[in-house]
């Protein structure tokens, strides 16, 4: 897919990839085999019928690769950038094994694309330019509108109940907007996801804390609703313990991130909130946050950007495309390398980052190879600031004022992972919030099979059929 | 939006507000905070809850114009309207009942102290506020606070109205004996080196001694971190842990060293404020 190149992109927000033009897209989609048994699909975690929507496009039917894509995944502008494609759907797609795979990824991009450019009221033929009339007596509450929120809502709105969002953020989207930089997902196709939904009738309501502004047990009670669905996610950053974390110029991957992409912090002054960077700025961690906090620390003028990782560049959970723009924006890497301790001068601002060389042992827990110091190894990178993503939890305040939910020691809650049911009776959940921090599309499509179970499970308490 | 409802101006640069926010005066208790933005391209920035009625469905809040934001909201009006306000945020404070209860407010600290020591007035404990300010001009909600506290002392630095000095003498004092006698816990809320002074000067009597820290804060929902403050030897954040906290226990070297992170970003701007006139901008 055409990118800009680094030099061009790498002191603004906008975004890297291109995306294809009509050509060049119906190029690729030609490459598709359309394999009788299409494995593909089923590394999509929400089974678009990928070979479909693929052919679609080769055929210049653009409404009908748009329709396809948009039954199956609600948010097919956004999973075309974010998702991790190498692990999933195009890892195994037949023409991986001698040539490189078909670009599902990109063409997902680009349909989305296409889609935004026509008149809503055509959109997947449905008629979505008036919000359609609940057809459905009951009302679903929907907690947290990130991406798992937004697809439950989205696919029970299009059953025909009607649904209220409430997001704790003064803007919609979660991880999306605050999360995931302008570079990788600009701003406006999140916008235009989101009046995609409130347009199907979604009813988003922002400022509004569950288990601080109201109780689980009110949403039930006093507004009436017969299920909920929790897609709080998984905010809660994680720190090391080491000593220095709290100098100042340490920051979570998530004040960071947050300061730039929910508050603008790079507009600062026009927009009010502030970030204060240095000229060198180290990332702790190698998955997607800690790409999107290095790339994002060059954008807002650091001159050095460094991610420091105690494995090596194998273990990185970060998609290959991220740590390749990373690259070639002159990120520097420092593999084997684990922060012990962060320096600072009498002033307790960070002047350093203690680290010692790692070197590969045998696997652990996580069936990747333990990391071990080498003795006498100690050295100093010299740095301005430290962000740590080194990964986040789900979010307690929740847990703390609902009786009846069970969660793991993590602080996970405990749901079934084809419904999410969870342990109390009506109470769905799904995304990060159950399973620890993952994808976008990982919680969409936990999203999208609580949305089926709270349909069952309504249709069943009324006696209905369909 | 959150129409404000009623504005004082309690000093030149402390303004009173209260607002309609439905959801949160009923869940609100004492101790507890929000988060407000004043306009589109505003910061996030908490704000004590200083009054709450559930019957009429508003707070209270009291604002002292110390940085951009702060201004921006000491310039909006009655009938005007604030963008963005959630919470409550935090946890109550928690004072086991049965004891006498001294309160000390430094500066608009007074006013984060209200409905805490009015709650603890109902439900029949002993209680006592401290408030201190420069001068008497400077002083916050004296009448209120005389209603919501059986006893209110007064200090000033000069001396214009009541006890001469600082609140933490006049602590002192009372610790040692003096009417209105010891306390058996301290709640303070003001500036941090006042707070600090006051764990200094409970710290050797042991007297149970809360501090309400206002660290910087983006989220206020335990996402981001940045408020985080060691007590004792955990990090805590204070918008989900706290904000309360063992006055004893916290490090207020490290959390004055923390507040002081934006300074420069703040002082530009306060700079842009004033040369671009840009306060109406709701
Ligand atoms: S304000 Fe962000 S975690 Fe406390």
């Amino acid at each position: 897919m055409p990118e800009r190149t680094p030099l061009d992109r790498v002191r603004d927000f906008f975004e890297v990839n291109e995306g294809y033009r009509l050509d060049h897209a119906a190029f690729e989609a030609e490459r598709c085999l359309r394999c009788q048994d299409p494995v593909c699909i089923e590394g999509c975690p929400v089974n678009i019928p990928i070979p479909d929507f693929i052919h679609a496009i080769a055929a210049h039917n653009m409404p009908e690769a748009a329709r396809l894509l948009r039954t199956a995944n609600p948010l097919p502008a956004i999973c075309g950038r974010v998702c991790p494609q190498e692990v999933q759907c195009e890892m195994l797609c037949h023409m991986t094994n001698r040539f490189r795979p078909v670009a599902i990824g990109a063409l997902e991009r680009f349909v989305a694309d296409w889609e935004r450019d026509q008149p809503v009221e055509q959109i997947s033929g449905e008629s979505t330019d008036k919000p359609a009339r609940p057809a459905r007596k009951e009302k679903v509450a929907v907690i947290g509108a990130g991406p798992a929120g937004l697809v439950c809502a989205g696919e029970l709105a299009r059953l025909g109940y009607s649904v209220t969002v409430y997001e704790g953020l003064h803007a919609p989207g979660g991880v999306l907007r605050y999360g995931i930089p302008e570079f990788r997902l600009p701003k406006d196709i999140l916008d235009w996801e989101i009046d995609m939904l409130k347009r199907s009738g979604v009813e988003i309501v922002c400022n509004v804390i569950i288990g601080k502004t109201l109780t689980l047990d009110q949403l039930f009670d006093e507004f009436g609703f017969s299920a909920v669905f929790i897609g709080s996610g998984a905010g809660l950053p994680q720190f090391l313990g080491i000593p220095g974390e709290n100098l100042n110029g340490v920051l979570s991957a998530n004040e960071f991130l947050t300061r730039i992409n929910l508050m603008r912090a790079y507009a600062f002054p026009e927009s009010d909130t502030p970030l204060h960077l240095g000229k060198r700025v180290a990332v702790i961690g190698a998955g997607n946050t800690a790409m999107d906090a290095v790339r994002s620390s060059l954008r807002m003028g650091a001159e050095e950007g460094h991610i420091v990782y105690r494995r090596s560049e194998k273990e990185m959970t970060a998609r290959i495309e991220e740590h390749h723009h990373a690259i070639e924006e002159g990120v520097q890497f420092h593999w084997l390398t684990n922060p012990i301790e962060i320096l600072g001068d009498d002033e307790g601002w960070v002047t350093g980052l203690k680290c010692v060389r790692m070197e590969l042992g045998e696997p652990d827990e996580s069936g990747r190879a333990r990391p071990i110091p080498i003795p006498d190894s100690e050295f100093v990178l010299p740095m301005d600031n430290v962000v740590l993503a080194v990964g986040t939890t789900p979010n307690p305040l929740l847990v703390k004022s609902a009786a009846g939910l069970e969660t793991t020691p993590k602080g996970c809650f405990v749901a079934e992972e084809t419904s999410g049911r969870t342990t109390r009776r009506r109470v769905y959940a799904g995304g990060d919030a159950v399973t620890g921090a993952a994808t976008v599309i990982l919680a969409a499509g936990a999203g999208k099979r609580a949305a089926e179970a709270i349909h069952a499970d309504l249709n069943e308490d009324a006696g209905r059929e369909d | 939006m959150y129409e404000i409802l009623e504005k004082h101006t309690l000093t030149p640069i402390t303004k009173l507000f209260r607002i309609k926010a439905e959801l949160i005066a009923r869940a609100a208790r004492p101790g507890q905070f929000i988060i407000l933005r004043v306009h589109e391209a505003g910061e996030r920035i908490p704000l004590t809850i200083a009054d709450y009625d559930s019957e009429t469905g508003t707070i209270t809040i009291v604002v002292q114009e110390v940085g951009a934001t702060t201004r921006r909201l000491g310039a909006l009006e009655e009938g005007e309207y604030i963008l963005d306000l959630v919470g409550p945020l935090g946890n109550p404070i928690d004072i086991p009942e049965g004891g006498h209860i001294v309160g000390v407010g430094g500066g608009f600290g007074a006013a984060a102290l209200l409905c805490f020591m009015r709650s603890a007035t109902l439900r029949g404990d002993r209680t006592t506020t401290i408030v201190g300010a420069r001068n008497k001009d400077l002083l916050l909600l004296v009448d209120e606070l005389r209603i919501a506290s059986r006893n209110l002392e007064i200090c000033t630095d000069d001396g214009s109205t009541g006890f001469k000095g600082f609140v933490t003498e006049r602590l002192k004092q009372m610790i040692d004996g003096d009417p209105p006698g010891r306390p058996d816990y301290i709640v303070a809320i003001g500036p941090m080196p006042m707070m600090r002074a006051v764990a200094e000067t409970t710290r050797e009597s042991e007297i149970p001694t809360l501090v309400s820290m206002d660290p910087i804060m983006v989220d206020g929902t335990g996402m981001c971190g940045g408020c985080r403050v060691t007590v004792g030897d955990t990090v805590k954040f204070a918008c989900v842990d706290g904000p309360c906290f063992d006055a004893h226990q916290v490090d207020f070297d490290e959390a004055i060293r923390r507040t002081k992170t934006y300074l420069r970003e703040q002082e530009t701007a306060c700079k842009r404020l004033e040369t671009e006139g840009v306060i109406h901008a709701s």
